[in-house]
């Protein structure tokens, strides 16, 4: 160790380098919004919600709120000097409601007050006269009155309808799946701090901190250059910060503003999830065409999301819905029609996966259907409609998969997973067990890497080497946990060669490097960690070019290894040559840029290649279900994971483990459920149930792709790993529905939506129970 | 109430507790703020997260040491719903006060931290506390009680593995526990802090008791008949938290040496009003094994070593985990009001909706629940979305005599299916008298149409509650008739 130790630096790429700030989380010194040393005359704020879920205010009666103890400014949409609207994409969304509210929690004012007591208390004595409207409130009302918040949009490959005629077999089926509260531990929250000249400084929990600079200084009436977001990290994001924390962090600064006194929104749980918005619930409808074996031959997709109040990522999110109707599976004819809902419910956003999961539990359930119609193990219709490697491998969007690699993890998968035997082992056991059901269920994943707006697919970063040698890093990328911020210090350690302790992370800041994409679409990594190389390469070659003149060596003969540089018999330390190039006046800052190559798509024919690469992945799962309750527990996961050659593996398997186990709550446990008035009734962890410790299966067996390499040239040959991993949750779902179906001795396929609750299980074995015994009738009265 | 009392009373209006190992004396100290806002608000330690603010995702994980016999207990709790008067005389440790002088981290937190246990961190500092409980108080754990340890944490990053080999690891650095190493010190300063009399505080117009003697307790309600009365305070912090009321009378129980007790003697467990559902876990799953397995899943670790029984049965939910396994039994509850008492039974106490038969200034005294005996046979299933840590849809319990193959005897009660925790009447009266039979049990599952009318919420359907209540009993039947039937998700396998 100690001679490998002279050789090599610590924490440089592929290692398995501990997150940065894991000694500061478990000792409590990780400072989130809520933890920074409060300013003086700090002001506290809280919203004013709507109750209802569409109405006219006749009148909003603001005087017992400006009235109450310790209120020191209230503020409604006539109080907005700048722009009523927190609408990322389209203006479609008012910070305050205008004489129209369109859903249940939607702000109407903001109140600062001395103490967040008096604060919450006051913003719950408002008059709201409303007349109140017929809300839409469920996918079905929206489509019958053709309610959207964006036009609907189609993918076509093939002649799907001449391929559907000629199909041997067809299938028409419905699929729900519902959504999913985010339930980061840290709810939103922002401390906006009032700066001379009108200038506003804002802290806050965000991915997109330049879309937070962006709307503040709308709001607000300034320009770009007069906001400042900082963010150090949040206390997870999952994509529930990425357009989400604007109506916080905008409401402070308002009242900042207005104030001259910082002002801190921090909010309640309940009221986080009444007022943000979560995944999309999705009703998908599809026509499948196949042949005996189980090959598709045509299909038809209907995707309707419902969006909620306004468009927010909604186009996005349903379009990457559209690009993961296909999965792992060649699609030779497809038409894949998405519809964007317009509904009077919390304006739905970003979640890890951004609509590919929805899109892909989609096929995997058309293709699970195929093979409990023609009765074969779901796993050999999977594999039999895979992509090619060399011939059928064109997506329905046009683009050549050139990199799969599907066929080998699932081959690999099967057998380390032991699927055959488990599978009979499976069948055994429900024969001898009344109640008692077991299934199995094998699925693959592969998703596509880069925004799919294409000017998104940009990074800045900001690298200072300073004289005693240590550096500076600063980035466009947010630190959420995922370790984004400790992946790239690894990369611009490895650059300078020195340990990675050297390299200090900083708060990602608007200031320091402007025009950021959201950390989001799982690019962290890809992006700044390529950015962050740019620049560290810009110094070293300041420094390989000062030494090679200063010493009169060549350049090539200059090289960075383990703390030291040899310039050509001689070796310095870093410092060294630092502390000498600084003397000699050469430049120890940069910034690095980066451009995604080679990704284009014209939407309008959607086609094109949205895509840099894929990240694939499969899962096996094996579920116990209780047919007298509909309990289910997951019993043992097998996952193999591709994450490219993985610049720190244990940070990506914790992206895989933790991804996976929050898709598995999304298909079973975690359920939103709203009244008939529209009013979400499953606000808070009390009644919202996400996994906890004994829902992780006892048998747990993880492993990255160990000849995992990206063939694209993306950073270190690494993959995006963020949100892939979600979807390997797939396969729980698929092994629940296995586990009903034998129920019917695997002769009918249950009709499963998600989540798949205990409830919704035992009133599926019911429903096939009695398709059976009417099957019986049948079978009786033909005799 | 005369100036004897009343200066009685107010003889004392300063908590004072240990904070790490330092004495806090607070006085005027608001009895509605939190543990939790205290830390964060006051003392500027900002290690202690808030998530929820209603006791469900364990980021405001605390510590409460407290003297017991020759040791000192450590417990996790919630400090979001705690109230800071409730501190007098314990022990508060908090994340930022486990590391040792020099810096060198407790085993809980090396292991989370070396395992990669943290992502976001911000539900790390509850773990780290829940880890260092149960590194004070026991040997390595199973994964199954590692798994309970944990159920009151909510972590959404990680998916829980590293944390569970991080309960394992730690016990492997040997040591490391500054808080063991000082711990008769500490039972000493705590034995100092022993309060012999009532703890009487008044500030920011409210008031708050904790007395230290039943007789006192019974004169304080009757003198205070619109009081609330705070044992574990596990719902009655989220009226403050949540619906922004004003407490502003409160007395608690915690003190009172009499309910702290808990008795097994004439044929009846005795469960003093104050006695946690964590202490009282054990004997009732003695008797019970399956009221056991109900109690295991009864909330989190933080909530039972808070919240107590009698709390439980007096705050009157209808979904309330310990009553219909309760009532099944044929528990009873003693009232007290003043010097008098009354004993009525578990299934008369429940008058509608959130509505007990508790009279002004009258309280829960003990929980009496009927010693096992050979005879009966008792089941309960809780069926909730999570196995850990949810409100049941629909809890079922049955208490069966037979006499050969007939029902002498069967109580059935369901939590979930009404206002109330409530008998089902007429399914007793189908199967009483009857053999106790596939076809008896079917004609009485049908009678449970006409006992419950269930509702339509977040946590279930009616049509899912009455099928599901229908089939636990046949469940019941199954597990009582047929014992080689796999018929346990939850246990399956560990």
């Amino acid at each position: 160790m100690a001679r490998r130790a002279t050789q090599a630096i610590s924490g440089g790429v592929y290692e398995n380098l501990v997150h940065d700030s894991a000694h500061k989380h478990v000792s409590g010194a990780a400072l989130y919004v809520d933890d920074i040393p409060e300013p003086p005359g700090l002001l506290h704020a809280a919203f004013g919600q709507s109750a209802r879920a569409h109405a006219r205010i006749k009148k909003l009666d603001l005087a017992p709120v400006r009235a109450a103890p310790g209120v020191v400014a209230v503020i409604a949409a006539g109080d907005v000097p700048g722009a009523n609207n927190i609408g990322p994409v389209v203006a479609d969304e008012p910070i305050f409601a205008d004489g129209l509210v369109e859903f249940v929690g939607q702000s109407m004012f903001a109140v600062a007050a001395r103490t967040l007591e008096e604060t919450r208390r006051a913003a719950r004595l408002a008059v709201v006269d409303y007349k109140d409207l017929k809300p839409i409130l469920t996918v079905d009302q929206a489509m019958a009155a053709q309610s959207f918040v964006l036009p609907p949009h189609r993918m076509k490959r093939g002649d799907t309808r001449r391929a559907l005629a000629r199909a041997p077999h067809r299938l028409k089926r419905r699929l729900e799946m519902g959504g999913q509260e985010h339930f980061y531990l840290e709810g939103q929250v922002s401390l906006a701090v009032p700066a001379e000249d009108g200038d506003m400084v804002v802290y806050t929990s965000s991915q997109h901190p330049t879309e937070i600079q962006h709307l503040v200084a709308k709001a607000l009436g300034l320009r770009d250059n007069a906001v400042t977001v900082e963010v150090r990290r949040m206390g997870g994001g999952f994509g529930g910060k990425e357009t989400q924390a604007a109506l916080f962090a905008v409401g402070a600064a308002l009242l900042a503003d207005k104030t001259g006194r910082p002002v801190k929104v921090c909010i309640d749980r309940d009221d986080d999830m009444v007022m943000t918005g979560k995944r999309h619930h999705f009703v998908t409808d599809y026509e499948v065409g196949f042949d005996d074996d189980g090959r598709i031959l045509g299909i038809e997709f209907e995707l309707a999301a419902r969006c909620g109040m306004s468009a927010d990522l909604s186009g996005a999110i349903c379009d990457r819905a559209m690009f993961h109707s296909d999965n792992s599976y060649y699609l030779e004819n497809a038409v894949i029609d998405s519809y964007r809902c317009k509904t009077n419910t919390v304006s739905d956003t970003a979640f890890r996966g951004f609509g590919g999961p929805q899109g892909m539990m989609g096929i995997e359930d058309a293709v699970d259907e195929i093979a409990r119609y023609l009765v074969k193990d779901p796993l050999d219709v999977r594999r039999l409609n895979f992509y090619g490697t060399k011939d059928r491998n064109v997506t329905p969007y046009h683009m050549v998969v050139d990199d799969n690699i599907i066929g080998e993890i699932v081959d690999t998968l099967e057998a380390s997973s032991d699927y055959r035997k488990r599978r009979e082992a499976v069948k055994a056991f429900n024969s001898e067990s009344p109640v008692l059901k077991k299934g199995i269920a094998l699925t693959p994943l592969k998703f596509g890497i880069a925004f799919t707006a294409t000017q998104m697919n940009q990074a800045g970063a900001l690298v200072h080497v300073y004289t005693d040698g240590s550096v500076h890093l600063n980035h466009g990328g947010t630190e959420m946990g995922q370790g984004l911020l400790t992946k790239v210090a690894q990369i611009v350690a490895e650059e300078f060669q020195i340990d990675a302790d050297r390299v200090k992370i900083t708060a990602t800041n608007t200031g320091k490097v402007p025009n950021t994409s959201p950390t989001a679409a799982s690019s962290g990594t890809d992006l700044n960690g390529a950015a962050a190389q740019v620049a560290a390469r810009t110094i070293r070659k300041r420094l390989a070019s000062f030494a090679a003149e200063h010493y009169g060596v060549k350049a090539a003969n200059v090289v960075f290894r383990a703390n030291k540089v040899k310039v050509g018999r001689r070796t310095l330390a870093f410092e060294e040559l630092v502390w000498e190039a600084y003397r000699a006046r050469v430049s120890l800052s940069s910034t690095g840029y980066f451009r995604t190559p080679v990704i284009h798509y014209d939407r309008d024919k959607a086609r094109g290649r949205p895509f840099r690469y894929f990240a694939y992945g499969a899962a096996v799962s094996e579920v116990i279900i209780d047919t007298l309750t509909g309990e289910n527990k997951l019993l043992r996961a097998d996952i193999l994971h591709d994450a490219g050659k993985s610049i720190n593996p244990t940070i990506d398997l914790g992206q895989v483990e933790g991804g996976f186990v929050q898709g598995m709550g999304w298909l079973t446990m975690e359920e939103l459920w709203w009244d008939d008035a529209g009013r979400l009734m499953t606000h808070a962890p009390s009644t919202y149930k996400i996994p906890v410790a004994s829902d992780v299966p006892a048998d747990f067996r993880v492993q990255l792709l160990e000849t995992g390499r990206n063939r694209t040239n993306v950073v270190y040959r690494s993959k995006a790993v963020g949100e892939p991993p979600l979807m390997l949750g797939i396969s729980v779902f698929h092994a629940i529905k296995d586990a009903i179906a034998s129920v019917g001795d695997y002769r009918f396929s249950p009709r499963l939506d998600s989540p798949a609750t205990p409830e919704r299980i035992l009133m599926t074995v019911e429903a096939l129970r009695a398709r059976l015994s009417s099957a019986a009738d049948d079978a009786r009265a033909a005799e | 109430m005369g100036p004897k009392s009343r200066r009685r009373e107010a003889q004392i209006g300063t908590i004072r507790f240990l904070l790490n190992d330092q004495v806090r004396e607070l006085d005027a100290v608001d009895p509605n703020m939190t543990v939790l806002n205290y830390l964060r608000g006051v003392e500027r330690k900002t290690g202690t997260k808030e998530g929820c603010a209603e006791g469900d995702c364990g980021a405001c994980t605390v510590v409460l040491g407290q003297a017991d016999g020759n040791r000192v207990r450590y417990r996790a709790v919630n400090a979001c719903i705690l109230f800071v008067p409730v501190l007098d005389g314990k022990q508060l440790i908090t994340v930022e006060d486990l590391a040792a002088a020099d810096g060198t981290p407790h085993p809980a937190q090396r292991a989370i931290s070396e395992l990669s246990g943290s992502q976001c961190g911000f539900c790390t500092p509850g773990f780290v506390m829940s880890l260092f409980a149960l590194h004070a108080s026991e040997p390595k754990p199973s994964r199954q009680r590692i798994n309970d340890v944990l159920a009151g944490n909510l972590c959404r990053c990680t998916g829980y593995r590293p944390i569970i080999e991080a309960a394992q690891r730690m016990y492997g650095y040997g040591g490391g526990d500054r808080f063991a190493a000082r711990q008769k010190e500490t039972l000493k300063r705590l034995k100092a802090l022993r309060r012999r009399g009532t703890l009487a505080l008044e500030a920011k117009g409210r008031r708050y008791f904790a007395p230290t003697t039943l007789n006192e307790m019974a004169r304080l309600c009757k003198a205070h008949p619109d009081a609330c009365i705070l044992a574990g305070g596990t719902d009655v912090g989220l009226w403050v938290t949540k619906e922004h009321r004003d407490l502003d009378i409160l007395i608690y129980t915690g003190n009172v040496r009499e309910l702290a007790k808990l008795k097994v003697a004439n044929g009846h467990i005795d469960i003093g009003a104050a006695v946690t559902v964590t202490d009282a876990m054990d004997v009732i799953a003695r008797h019970y094994p399956r009221f056991g397995e109900l109690l295991r899943r009864f909330a989190s670790v933080q909530i039972r070593n808070s919240g107590t029984i009698g709390g439980n049965v007096a705050n009157g939910s209808p979904i309330g985990d310990s009553m219909p396994a309760l009532i099944a039994l044929g528990s009873s509850v003693v009232l007290r009001h003043g010097p008098r008492f009354r004993e009525v039974p578990l299934d008369d106490f429940y008058l509608g909706y959130r509505e007990t038969d508790l009279r002004p200034g009258e309280f829960v005294e003990r929980v009496r629940v009927p010693v096992k005996s050979a005879a009966r046979r008792f089941g309960a299933y809780k069926i909730s979305k999570r196995f850990d840590q949810d409100i049941s849809g629909v809890l079922g319990a049955y208490a069966l005599e037979l006499d050969g193959g007939q029902v002498r005897d069967i109580r059935i009660c369901y939590g979930g299916m009404a206002a109330v925790p409530k008998r089902a009447v007429r399914c007793e009266k189908a199967l009483i008298g009857q053999s106790w039979s596939d076809g008896a049990v079917a004609r009485a599952m049908q009678a449970l149409d006409a006992d419950f009318q269930p509702l339509t919420d977040m946590r279930a359907s009616a049509d899912y509650r009455m099928l599901v209540a229908k089939n636990l009993l046949r469940k019941f039947w199954m597990e009582t008739t047929n014992p080689g039937v796999g018929l346990d998700v939850v246990s399956y396998g560990s």
